[in-house]
Order: structure tokens, then sequence, then C-alpha cells
């Protein structure tokens, strides 16, 4: 397979509060490809967030990124450069044009104060030197390639004004109007209908096709998952508890959190009037973090006496990684 | 857009009306018609009045009629700009009143722009470093600014100025432009003593402004478009002061309708203390002395002013929200 | 629930379902006790309270006698020891010396005199919760003719001033309590029947509250005041001033009252017992009313300072409670023109209390307000 595009390894995002310190990004590590989705999946609360945030470096204080890399492949070639030793200002330079975002909320994303058009052409005049005229057509363009129609009209209307799907899909068009190579779209279809739901993601696909975009696609919804990605990182308690392909991650999960979350997506090939399976307890409180596997306390396979102690590390080649006892691992 | 500015409208008229309807039961509660203390002011003067001039005084005001109808003549002739003859003076109403409605306004005025030009800067700095020193010191003077009554804040101010200065702050002209009729010397001297009463009157009103604007923006920045903004790469100072300051400042211009007339209402009082030739003081002696239409007239003139300046702010309020203005679309 | 599966009786409640289970007042509480200045407030506050209830046996000297020898003395100073340490307190006394050129007999303080304190001393007679009595915390021990205690000074009437304070404090400070209680029946009644009714009634008492609010209140305050008869009692005219100021205030109080009931009525517990079968009445009193009694003392406690000012501006300025009446603006009118003031600078003690008394109240609404909100 081709390099990584976007490699991030042993991330540690921490935030500082009164009662402790919480570990919202605990040692994530993944890849993602040009031309490919990665899918973040876990349970809200989990970290997901946090760590598209850290990977842009906007992580809102009190929290901060305390270690690991954040390793971005130039794209004249070269050696990857480490986004979290840049200065403010370099890395104000790789929002927009490398790495952009698409956020879950479009109505909350969006000021109100501005109109659409002023939102995006603000980027695209910072970062590629465009007059006023010339961002705003390329504004014009960018709401034309998303499906928005009458782009040279909407493009002075307030965000107010547009309805939920054609609101993301403006999100969409802000996103790429400086021409990234990585998007980072953060439960983007989570505040849409279904058949909305359906518009944006396919809307997703189609530019990545043409484009040639890494997507990093962070959601909870096994669903969308199966829909989009190409690989997967599951995510429990600030941790990769498993990566790998879609397909091996469906047809033979391995770590028992895995296996939970794809038990609990409803299918109509169940028998009627059976329970839905979810997954016993719940998360536990950022405080009180577990000892050992975090998972240890819901965990149906549990082997006690070594899970509440022992942390397992990662087993398994880099493109199929799982951090669970039952695969290895044993001290 | 228009519904909204009809309304506000409509609001305001009722405003005046209630105002005026105010203004004309405080005319007439002192005890007895105001002929009979009109009579009895006269007489005290040295002069009187016949029975037959007394009787036609009557007539002319309706008084002995139901309540409306006497309100009805009265207002009639206010809507043309007679408020009546002031009983002290001897004098219509107007002329005793003269520049001192304009200089009221004048001076609130100015505390208004005072009071924008530290809150917004403080407040926004206030909330960006939240917890910081600054932060803190400014909490408290302003606390300090709510705590302490304006005319009190005069007062102490006139006392310090005089103790340590031996200078008598207070009025808004030199001893020779008192009486001088309106030349540019004059308005240079006005606006020369005009800062120290207007930063006076304004302190308690920018006390609440900063922490209005320190609360609302702190609520602002924690908004997702603060988030987009900065995923676009934009740098923190643009970020901040484009978007959640924008969005903050809402609140602050929808408050100048609460402002202006609780700045109104204080240039009386701090008029009385630092002896400014606003309305105020005129106010408080022509209600000591019962000089009843010279009362009623400022206060209704003072009714009328306030809402005129609410109706400015919720135009202004129009202009900064564009989603006030796309109501009708 | 976990003791209970485990076979074992919790003992205790834990930390986290203590907070569960607590009232809304409760968690307010909790919360409020954090607050560290606003728990001092609190106790400035209640000791303010305190000295009004307690004002007659504080003060030293009668507040209303007036002696036009002892015109503007400069305060003097307690003594509490002698030269040998002994504690035996004192306070500098009188001379009467006559003015070269007026040869008015005009007192000054003495310092070669000493008229020795004891506490618990006889004074004026006044009634305290219905008893009478005529003994004062500290009074001159075997006082002669022209002797007294002038801790903060006299006024030009001979007046003592720190008695006078006293007496001010509770005047300004009841009417404070009582505006606000008037107030906050008004808004309680006007907000919760604008939020429970809706509607065409709702509407009304909208544009009603945002009329009022967009009036200059002291110039109406000043032309209601300065109606009062002059022949009524310091009584009456101590409760229409009340009236008059609590009438302009109640809007805020309204505000808070309809906004809390419109959010809370969207609430799950609220729909719960309206399922449940409760009466309108009881889901008010009983759930609503509970879930907002802290943010009601948060905004009584921001509305109260705003009466003593009202109140205090307009006794400032002539309007208000009037001679023989003692209130702080009384006081401080005392002190509003600068030729007094550079003569008696001690008269603008008065405005000492006002300060602290307002400063503290709002710390107090301020902590309390955070506190209201236990979840937030």
């Amino acid at each position: 397979m081709a390099e990584p595009i976007l490699s991030v390894r042993n991330l540690q995002t921490q935030f500082a509060a009164q009662e402790g310190v919480v570990h919202a990004v605990d040692g994530v590590d993944f890849d993602v490809f040009e031309g490919r989705t990665l899918g973040v999946v876990g349970e809200s609360g989990c970290g997901k967030s946090v760590t598209a945030r850290s990977i842009l470096g906007i992580v809102e204080s009190p929290g901060r990124v305390v270690g690991g890399q954040i390793l971005l492949r130039p794209a004249k070639g070269g050696a990857p450069i480490d986004l979290l030793t840049l200065s403010p200002k370099a890395m104000r330079d790789i929002r927009g044009p490398e790495i952009a975002l698409v956020f879950q909320e479009p109505m909350a994303s969006f000021s109100q104060y501005y109109t659409i058009g002023n939102q995006i052409t603000e980027a695209i005049r910072l970062h590629m030197g465009m007059d006023a005229n010339a961002a705003r057509a390329r504004a014009i363009d960018l709401l034309d390639m998303v499906g928005v129609p009458q782009p040279s009209r909407r493009v002075d209307e307030y965000p107010f004004q547009l309805s939920g799907g054609l609101r993301q899909r403006v999100m969409i068009a802000m996103a790429l109007a400086c021409d990234p190579r990585v998007l980072i779209a953060d439960e983007p279809t989570t505040a849409l209908d279904v058949t909305t739901q359906a518009q944006i993601l396919d809307l997703l696909r189609e530019l990545q096709q043409k484009r040639g975009l890494a997507i990093i696609l962070i959601t909870h919804d096994m669903g969308v998952i199966a829909e989009m990605a190409h690989d997967v990182a599951v995510m429990y308690l600030g941790r990769a508890v498993e990566t790998g392909p879609v397909g091996e991650i469906f047809s033979s999960p391995k770590h028992p959190y895995t296996r939970a979350l794809l038990r609990s997506i409803p299918t109509v090939l169940a028998k009627p009037r059976t329970r839905l399976p979810t997954i016993a307890g719940s998360i536990p409180h950022p405080f009180n973090r577990p000892t050992g596997c975090p998972y240890h306390p819901r965990c149906s396979e549990i082997i006690t006496g070594l899970c509440e102690t022992a942390e397992p590390p990662a087993v398994g080649e880099a493109s199929r990684e799982v951090r669970c006892f039952l695969h290895g691992g044993r001290p | 857009m228009i519904a909204f500015l009809l309304r506000r409208l409509a609001l305001g008229v009722m405003t005046i009306w209630l105002i005026s309807v105010l203004s004309f039961v405080i005319i007439q509660l002192p005890p007895g018609d105001f002929v009979d203390a009109y009579i009895a002011q006269l007489a005290s003067s040295g002069s009187s009045v016949s029975a037959e001039e007394a009787q036609a005084m009557r007539l002319q005001y309706g008084l002995g009629q139901p309540f409306y109808v006497q309100y009805g003549k009265w207002i009639s002739r206010v809507v043309v700009g007679d408020f009546g003859e002031s009983m002290e003076w001897r004098r219509p109403v107007t002329q005793v009143i003269g520049d001192r409605l304009w200089l009221t306004l004048l001076l609130s005025l100015g505390a208004l722009i005072v009071t924008w030009t530290l809150a917004l800067p403080i407040g926004i700095y206030s909330a960006v470093r939240q917890y910081s020193v600054a932060d803190y010191i400014f909490t408290l003077v302003g606390f300090i600014g709510i705590a302490v009554p304006n005319f009190l804040m005069a007062l102490i101010i006139m006392y310090f100025a005089f103790k340590f200065f031996g200078a008598s702050v207070g009025g808004l002209f030199s001893a020779e432009f008192a009486m001088a009729p309106w030349s540019w010397a004059k308005a240079w001297d006005l606006a020369k003593h005009l800062p120290l009463p207007a930063v006076i009157l304004a302190l308690g009103g920018t006390a609440q402004l900063i922490r209005i604007m320190r609360a609302n923006l702190l609520d602002e920045l924690r908004r997702p478009y603060v988030v987009t903004a900065r995923a676009k790469g934009l740098s923190e100072t643009r970020v901040i002061l484009k978007y959640p300051v924008r969005a903050a400042l809402n609140p602050f211009a929808s408050n100048i309708a609460y402002l202006f007339p609780y700045l109104v209402s204080g240039s009386i009082i701090i008029s009385i203390v630092l002896g400014l030739p606003t309305v105020g003081p005129l106010l408080v002696k022509s209600l000591v002395a019962q000089d009843m239409f010279l009362a009623g007239t400022i206060v209704l003139l003072l009714g009328v002013l306030t809402v005129v300046g609410t109706f400015i702010s919720d135009l202004v309020l129009m202009w900064v929200d564009p989603r006030l203005r796309h109501q009708m679309d | 629930m976990f003791g209970f599966i485990t076979g074992r009786r919790a003992p205790q409640l834990s930390k986290a379902e203590r907070f569960a289970v607590a009232t809304q007042l409760q968690l307010t509480w909790w919360r409020f006790r954090r607050h560290k200045l606003a728990m001092i407030s609190g106790v400035v506050v209640l000791l303010f309270y305190g000295l009004a209830i307690a004002a007659d046996f504080l003060a030293t000297t009668d507040p209303h006698a007036t002696d036009a020898r002892t015109s503007y003395i400069a305060p003097q100073p307690i003594h509490f020891f002698d030269e040998d340490g002994a504690f035996r307190p004192y306070v500098n006394g009188l001379k009467g010396v006559r003015d070269p050129k007026t040869f008015k007999l005009i007192y000054t303080i003495d310092p070669n005199r000493r008229t020795y304190l004891q506490f618990f001393a006889p004074g004026y007679r006044y009634s305290f919760l219905g008893i009478e009595t005529d003994i004062h915390l500290i009074g001159l021990k075997n006082p002669q003719r022209g002797d007294g205690i002038y801790i903060l000074g006299t006024d030009l009437l001979g007046r003592d001033l720190w008695s006078r304070l006293m007496v001010a404090t509770r005047v300004s400070l009841t009417i404070g309590l009582i505006g606000v209680s008037i107030s906050l029946f008004l808004g309680v009644l006007l907000g919760g029947v604008s939020a429970i009714y809706g509607g065409v009634v709702d509407t009304v008492i909208q544009r009603v509250i945002e009329v009022v609010r967009s009036m200059p209140t002291i110039p109406l305050w000043l032309g209601l005041a300065a109606a009062l008869p002059n022949s009524w009692s310091v009584m009456q005219i101590y409760f229409a001033i009340t009236i008059i100021i609590s009438l302009l205030a109640w809007t805020d109080l309204a505000r808070v009252v309809r906004g809390k009931f419109l959010s809370l009525r969207e609430e799950d517990f609220v729909m719960a017992a309206e399922l449940a079968g409760a009466s309108q009445g009881r889901i008010i009193f009983r759930h609503m009313l509970p879930s907002f009694a802290s943010h009601i003392i948060a905004a009584v406690s921001l509305a109260l300072p705003a009466m003593i000012i009202s109140e205090t501006s307009l006794s400032f300025l002539g309007l208000g409670l009037r001679p023989p009446a003692i209130s702080w603006g009384i006081l401080l009118q005392d002190a509003q023109s600068i030729q007094t003031l550079a003569l008696a600078p001690w008269l603008l003690a008065s405005a000492v209390p006002v300060i602290l008394v307002i400063l503290a109240f709002n710390f107090l609404g301020d902590g309390l307000r955070d506190a209201a909100d236990p979840y937030g």
C-alpha cells in the first residue's frame, strides 16, 4: 500500500479540570490514505471529536495535546512533518489548505451574522491570495459543486435562511474552499434526516473519487461506517482498541467491544420480538477510569485477575491491530 | 422587518401616551385645583387675581369636569407646543426649560458614548482573558461602579477634587459663558466641561455592561462556529473579533433601550450634586415649589426623549442583526 | 442501590447519590457555600440587619435631640485603654469656648478632659421588641451637663451622627425589605399569570413591562413622591414611598418568574406530574415553585440594593422621606454642598454603610445566581 498521507502515533490529549486530569485521548494510532476513508467509531465521550481537534491543533483550554506525533506527508513529497512541532502561525496554514473540518451541527457551526459567501471567501482570500471577486466566483463554483441550487443567489444568503441539508452542503463547500488533502468529517450527518443523510454521504464519496480526498469520518453509527469507510478504528475511552480494513472488522471482529457494537446494530434479519442487544453498563466517568483494560468492567469475556490489573498492548500487524489479551500480548 | 418596526413604534406611542397620563396625574396631584395654587402663589408674591380671571382660567383648563376632559384639553394644547405657564417664573414653561433639555440629552448621550467605549474593550478583554489579574481588577472595579449610587460617586469625587486640588468641579460652563449666547467658544467650553459629569454618570451603566458583555462573550466563545473559524486557519484575534464578539454585540445593542432611560434618570440626580444646568435641578425645584406645569412638562419631555432614544436603539438593533432584518423573507 | 445488590445495606449515601436526591435548595446551598465572597457578603448583610434590629441599643444619644452649642463637633474617637494599659474606655470631653467674634458659646473637644464610658449604660428611653428600656450598649459614666459621646461627630443641629446612622440603617434597610416584598408579590403574580395563561393576558403584561422599563424612573418617582401631602405623618410617607419605589421595580422579577415558569413547563417532571393527574395548583406549588425558589432568592437579593439606592436617592433630593424621619438619604442630604463638606467632612461617613450594604447585596446576589444553576 502507498504511504499514508496522515499518521497519528500515540496521540495523547488531556483536560486539566479541578477534580483531576481527564485523559480524553490516551494513545491513539491510525493512518489515513489518499482517496480512502478512515471511519473512527465509538460511543459518545470516547474521545473521537477531541482526536479530530487535536489533529487540527484547536483543542480548547483546558485541554492540551501532551504527547505523540501527528505526521503529515507534504504534497510535494519529502519527509513527513510533525504537526505538533509547528509554530501557531505555520499550523494556521495547515488548517484549510491541508486539513479541513466538517462539523456535526451545521446550524451552530456557522455564524448567523455573516452571509455564507462571506464565511466561505474568508478562507479563500486568506490562504489562496485571491481578491474579493475571484474568491466570490470560487465560492459560487464550490456551492455549485456540492449541489446547492442557484449558487449565485444563495451565496448572499444567511445560514438561517437555508435548510439543514443545504447548510451541511455549504459546510462541506466551506471545508473544501482551499483544496485540502485531508477532510475530517465529525458526525457530518447526525443532525440530518435519513434521506438527507444519504445524500450528504453520496456527496462525500463523489468528492473523494473526484479529488482523491483522504477522509476521516467520525461517527457513532456502524451503518455509516459500513457504507462509507475503507478502514476502521474503534475507539474506547480515548484509545483505539481495534483497527483494520472495514471488511475484516465486520466479518471477524476481534475485540469484545467491537463485537458488542456490531451486535447492537438493528437488522431486518433479526427474529421478531427479540430485544436488541445492548452493551452492559455505561462508559465510566472520566475521573473514574478503570485500571487495567479500560473495557473490563463491561466485558463479557473478562479474564479475571489479568484484565483488571494489566493494560493489553496492541498486537497484530500495523493494518490490523487489536488491544485485547484474548488475542495475545499476555505478560 | 416592517412588522418589527411597526410593533416597536406602536409600543413607543403607547409609552408616550402612558407617560403623558402620568405627567398629567402629577400635575393634578397636589390638593386643591391648581388655579387655587396659582392664586396663592401670586398672592404670596404680592399680586392678585380677580375672581373673573380665576373663573376664566378654570374654564380654560376644564376644572371641575371629569379627569379625561381635563386631560384632553391639556394634551390637545401640548401637541401644538403650548405647555402652559410656570407659576414660579411667570413665563411659558418652554422658555424656562430653554436649553436645559438639550443639555440633558447631550449629557446622557455623552455618558452613553463613554459607557460603550469603556465597556466594549474591557468586556472583551475580561472574557478572553477570563480569571486573569486584569479580569479580577475589572470585576472588582465593576462591582464598585454598580454599588456606589452615582450621586454618591459625584459627591465623593467632588469632595476629593476640592480637598486635593482645591478645585470646584461641576457646572457645564465657565462663569463667563454661563449666561452668554451660543458661540463656538461657548460650545468648546461645554466640550471641556462635559467629560467629567459624563464619566460619573456612565460609571454604573459601564460596570453593568462590562458584566453583560463578559458573560455573553464567554457564552459565545464556546460555540461551534468559533471552532469552525479556527479550523479555517484564521488568526486567533481575527477569529474572536469577527465571530463571537460580533454575536455578543447583539444584546449589547438591545441593551441601549434600557440603558438610556437609566442614564436620563441618573442625569437628574448628578446634575443636582454637580450643579449642572440640565432639567434636573429645575425639576426638583419645581416639584418642591409645586410649580406643576413646569414639573409635569419636564417629566413628559424626559419621557418622550427616552422613548425616542429607545426607538433609535431598536433601529440600531435591526441594523446589526440580520435575523431581524430577514424576518419577513 | 449497589449496596442492595451485594446484600449489605448502605450505611450512608455516597456523594453522588446525595447529590442526586438533594432538593434544588440544598444544591443551591452547597454550591453557594463554595463561593467565599458571597458567603462573607451574606454575613455582612446579616450583621447589618442585626444592627438594624438593635439600632436604639447601639445608639448612644437621642438621634433627634438638637443642641445648637454642639453644632459640627468633630468625631471623638473612643480610647479603650488609659496610659497604664488598664481597660478603661473614655472619650475626651468637651469644653465651651466663646467665639471671639460672635460671642456665641460653642463646644470643642478638650484633650485634657476625660469622660469615662460604661457598658449597658442608661440613656434615652426606647422600646425594643415591645419592651420599654433605657439601656444602651455604651454610655457615659456619671454624665454631667455638656458631656456627650459623638463617635462620628455631629451635624449642623448638634445631633449625634453615630446614633442617627444607627436609626437610619434600620429605616433604609426595612424600606428595602418591604419594597422588595411588594415587588416580589407583584412580580410573581404578574409573571406567573403571564406564563400560565399566555395568549392575550401574556401579551398585555409583557407590553406593560416593556413600557414600564422604558420610562425614566427617577423623574416619575420624583413627581409622585412630591405629590404626597405635607400633612401626612412620617409613617404614612414611609409606606407611600415604599409603594412608589416598588411599583416601578417589579418588572425584572416578573420577567425572571415568567421565564422560569415557561422553561419549567417543558420539563419532564412537570409533564409527569400532569400525567399523574396532579392539580394545577399542586403542580405549581409542589413541583415548580421549589425548583425556581433559588432563582427568585437570587433575583430578590439583586433587587434589594436597587430599592435601597432608590430610597436613598429620593430622600437625598428632599423628595423621599422627610425630616424628622431619618434615613441614609436624609443623612446624606446634609452632605450635599461642598461648603458643608469642607467644614464637616465626617458627614460623608453615612456613605460608608450605603456602599457596604449595596456591595454586599450585589456579591450575595451574584453568588446566589451562580449557585441557583447547580447542574449548569
